[in-house]
């Protein structure tokens, strides 16, 4: 709104200092913007970066490098094409370009990975009209996109066929000593040790479930510490639990949708777990395998995709939680976060609209003039 | 601590959402409340309350003494005003008052005599004995009667005449007198100074508000910011059934259905008025105000102004006439400093802007804050990132972005179903939004556009 300069009287005595009117409040808290929201956001992933960084080395960097380059040429690009102001001042393509990169496996190959930044700022973003109108998450749609495209690139079998277990032990000798081998992480496999392949937790588990050879469960210990084959930053469950509650601490993230999430996982895995308990296979599992908490803590909190009610977040979270494990269980996917933040949030305008909250001692009357 | 005694509060002494602004009121918290030295000229604007205006009682060229009547209010809700000095009366002119709102004014010049003026001003209107006992030889229509005739309306800034308040109502029986000292807005110490120097006022015209309206309860709400008026009311206090809430500061408690929940726990219904639960609020400095009126019989004349903020050079608590300029206060408190950017009527949250320094100070004028450039200071607007901060922040339960958006585009039906006319004006989501939207500005403005009823006639 704009500020005028208006002396409806005379005012010749004032003293020197101009002074104007504008509306208010007057003051306002400076201690809060968006950019320092996305700063944030780059904070809370540290944990995760620093996990993948240890475990996958040279790679991860490249990852990074990548979808956080692709992400701010993209902006740049598409800014100048819109003839506006480039946004990159708000970080929130770095944020956009991290959650890319970690959420893809290692060996991406470096055209891939690009394709996806400027899909997800381009698709995902700028075709809204830039942050803040975009319906779905950027960084999921540009994940989608070479997930589909590039099916033998980054879908599933690329963790299993692009890296099977020799060409990991040539590529990552290091992994051996992380305990990172899935032969190190896997508990019990069907066939002993020799039949483990070089799937993540999640294929290795889908496999066992419909008894394909190679098929395992992975150790807890594992999934938590982060020490498994897997997308850059699904790896470490405490990783994300660590930079989850900054966010939420910070209120950055709403914690009413992790919350949500967790809860729906620990129900339903819970109800899996007593209808098959000798499956092996626990809530605990459910929620430190996968990318279920890096989702969960800094995917769906997005808030620009994410309702904007205290009660649309938490039915939100629960809505994301529940369309993992019913994607994770019945899918042809072994993990269902990515599609599962996609349908949230095209349902997130919805629940806006049916989560108006009631104003305090009720709505008022509308006065007449 | 001098806490609740007697009278039975179930507030959770506190209310949902809300803010923590910069509290800046110790600036002029510390400055004893001084007198203006009477001004060379006033301006009596005939409209300072929520009602109908007065009309003008004298004739141009007429000798008026202090206390004297001049505006008359001739409808049930409204109130009289009266001259703030001795002097002679000129023709009626117009003046504006901070809200906008433009009327018509009663100019007085002063005559070289005032029987009362510096200290004994400061006795006459504040010290002296406040009895805490007997008060109920006075009859409520007695009561209700002196607080009428005193011009006394809501000194908190709203300006809801008293007496129409305080008048007892068989529908809507009153069982509380909430004293509402939390003075939330950030910078003003106004009441602070008021319940500190003079409590007994306080406590007295709170008595004699409960027993106008029936009320048994009387509570006097605090927040805790303010230990040491806790501290002096709760003395003044002593020996009556005045009980003493202590609130946990945040913004904006002093709003009535804020306060109202915060100490007692009642919720006013949407649209509604404390009396809706059985609650009449009066500020600290209406309470003090009633007490004068009634056994003094002295009329509303003078108020406490805060003449505040970084922008000022000697912030002062000010003993002013009602129809001073706003510019004469500023010059008692030094003037302005370099950078002052903005001259505020009131607090920075809900304050208006001043365009002149001869806009006259009214009843309703708690405060004057200048903020300097770097007070104001304010990142470019962004998108809304639909952070949800707003949401988190309003004390009426509102979805803020979705109201402003409403109004931009001029949603009429949206800001409806998001319930636009709930909105109390506080400027809570404005204050919290990263990407600086103007929030309440748009809901505000969308209120004013909204194509309504015409009330019938
Ligand atoms: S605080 Fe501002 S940015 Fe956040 S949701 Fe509200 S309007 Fe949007
Ligand atoms: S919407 Fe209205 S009531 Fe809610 S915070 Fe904003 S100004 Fe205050």
């Amino acid at each position: 709104m704009a500020e005028n300069t208006n002396t409806p009287e005379s005012d010749t005595q004032a003293a020197a200092p101009q002074t104007h009117v504008a509306p208010g409040p007057h003051l306002s808290d400076r201690k809060l913007s968006t950019r320092r929201m996305m700063v944030d956001v780059i904070i809370g992933l540290l944990p995760v970066t620093v996990a993948a960084v240890i475990m996958f080395r040279r790679y991860a960097l490249l990852q990074l490098a990548v979808a956080i380059g692709g992400c701010l040429a993209a902006e740049a690009l598409f800014a100048c094409m819109r003839k506006r102001r480039p946004t990159l001042g708000d970080c929130s393509a770095i944020v956009t370009g991290m959650i890319l990169a970690l959420s893809l496996p290692w060996n991406t190959p470096v055209y891939v990975g690009l394709i996806a930044a400027f899909i997800a700022i381009g698709i995902g973003k700028m075709v809204f009209g830039g942050v803040g109108y975009n319906l779905f998450n950027p960084a999921m749609v540009g994940r989608a996109f070479v997930m589909l495209a590039f099916a033998g690139a980054v879908g599933a079998p690329a963790y299993v066929e692009a890296g099977d277990v020799g060409e990991l032990r040539d590529k990552m000798p290091w992994l051996e000593s992380l305990g990172a081998m899935p032969a190190q992480y896997a508990e019990a496999p069907d066939g002993g040790a020799d039949t483990v392949s070089a799937a993540t937790p999640m294929t290795a588990k889908k496999m066992k479930d419909a008894g394909e050879e190679g098929g395992f469960l992975t150790k807890f210990k594992n999934l938590a510490v982060g020490n498994t084959i897997g997308s850059l930053g699904e790896v470490s469950a405490i990783a994300c639990l660590l930079g989850g509650l900054y966010l939420c601490l910070r209120r950055t993230a709403s914690w009413e949708i992790p919350a949500g999430a967790i809860g729906a996982v620990v129900i339903l895995g819970g109800i899996g777990n007593l209808m098959d308990p000798s499956s092996g296979w626990t809530v605990l599992d459910d929620l430190a395998g996968g990318a279920l908490l890096f989702g969960a803590f800094f995917i769906v909190t997005d808030p620009v995709t994410s309702p904007l009610t205290p009660k649309g977040k938490l039915i939100f979270g629960v809505l994301f939680g529940a369309l993992v494990m019913l994607l994770r269980g019945y899918s042809n996917y072994p993990e269902g976060v990515m599609f599962a933040v996609l349908m949230v949030n095209a349902i997130a305008p919805l629940l806006n609209r049916w989560t108006v909250p009631k104003p305090l001692g009720g709505p008022a009357p509308i006065p007449v003039k | 601590m001098a806490m609740a005694t007697t009278t039975p509060t179930s507030g959770k002494r506190t209310f949902r959402h809300g803010i923590h602004p910069p509290e800046r009121k110790g600036l002029a918290a510390d400055a004893v409340i001084e007198v203006l030295p009477t001004p060379a000229r006033v301006k009596i604007p005939l409209l300072q309350h929520i009602g109908a205006p007065c009309s003008a009682r004298t004739k141009p060229r007429q000798e008026v003494a202090l206390g004297e009547t001049i505006g008359q209010a001739d409808a049930f809700v409204s109130a009289p005003v009266h001259a703030s000095i001795t002097g002679t009366t000129a023709m009626p002119s117009a003046v504006t008052i901070p809200n906008g709102r433009h009327m018509q004014a009663i100019p007085i010049k002063a005559a070289d005599a005032q029987e009362l003026a510096g200290k004994a001003l400061l006795k006459d209107i504040l010290g002296g004995d406040w009895p805490t006992s007997g008060l109920s030889q006075h009859s409520p229509e007695a009561i209700v009667e002196a607080v009428r005739a005193a011009g006394l309306v809501g000194l908190g800034g709203a300006g809801f005449p008293t007496h129409v308040k305080l008048r007892r109502n068989d529908d809507k029986p009153i069982d509380t007198v909430l004293v509402n000292g939390c003075e939330c807005e950030p910078y003003l110490t106004a009441d602070y100074r008021m319940m500190v120097e003079a409590p007994g006022p306080v406590v007295s015209g709170a008595m004699l508000a409960a027993h106008a309206c029936g009320a048994r309860n009387v509570v006097i709400a605090v927040e805790d910011n303010k230990p040491l008026a806790i501290d002096t009311l709760g003395k003044a206090a002593k020996g009556t059934d005045v009980g003493i809430v202590e609130l946990r500061t945040k913004y904006p408690q002093g709003g009535e259905k804020q306060t109202v929940q915060a100490a007692l726990g009642r919720t006013i219904p949407g649209g509604g008025l404390p009396l809706d639960v059985g609650v009449v609020v009066v500020n600290v400095g209406t309470a003090a105000s009633i007490a004068r009126a009634v056994l003094r019989g002295k009329p509303l004349t003078h108020r406490v102004v805060t003449v505040t903020g970084h922008g000022i050079v000697k912030p002062r608590n000010v003993l002013a006439p009602i129809g001073v300029t706003y510019g004469e206060l500023i010059d008692f408190a030094g003037g302005l400093k370099d950078g002052a950017a903005r001259i505020i009527a009131g607090g920075p949250m809900m304050g208006f802007t001043i365009g002149s320094r001869d806009y006259p100070v009214t009843k309703g004028t708690s405060g004057i804050t200048v903020l300097t450039e770097d007070d104001v200071a304010k990142a470019r607007e962004t998108h809304c990132v639909r952070c949800g901060r707003c949401v988190d922040a309003c004390p009426m339960n509102l979805v803020p972005s979705r109201l402003a958006l409403a109004s931009r585009n001029k949603q009429w039906d949206i800001a409806k179903r998001y319930h636009a006319f709930s909105c109390v004006e506080c400027g809570c989501c404005a204050y919290v939004c990263p990407a600086s939207i103007p929030l309440v500005q748009l809901i505000r403005l969308g209120k004013a556009q909204m194509p309504r009823e015409e009330k019938k006639a």
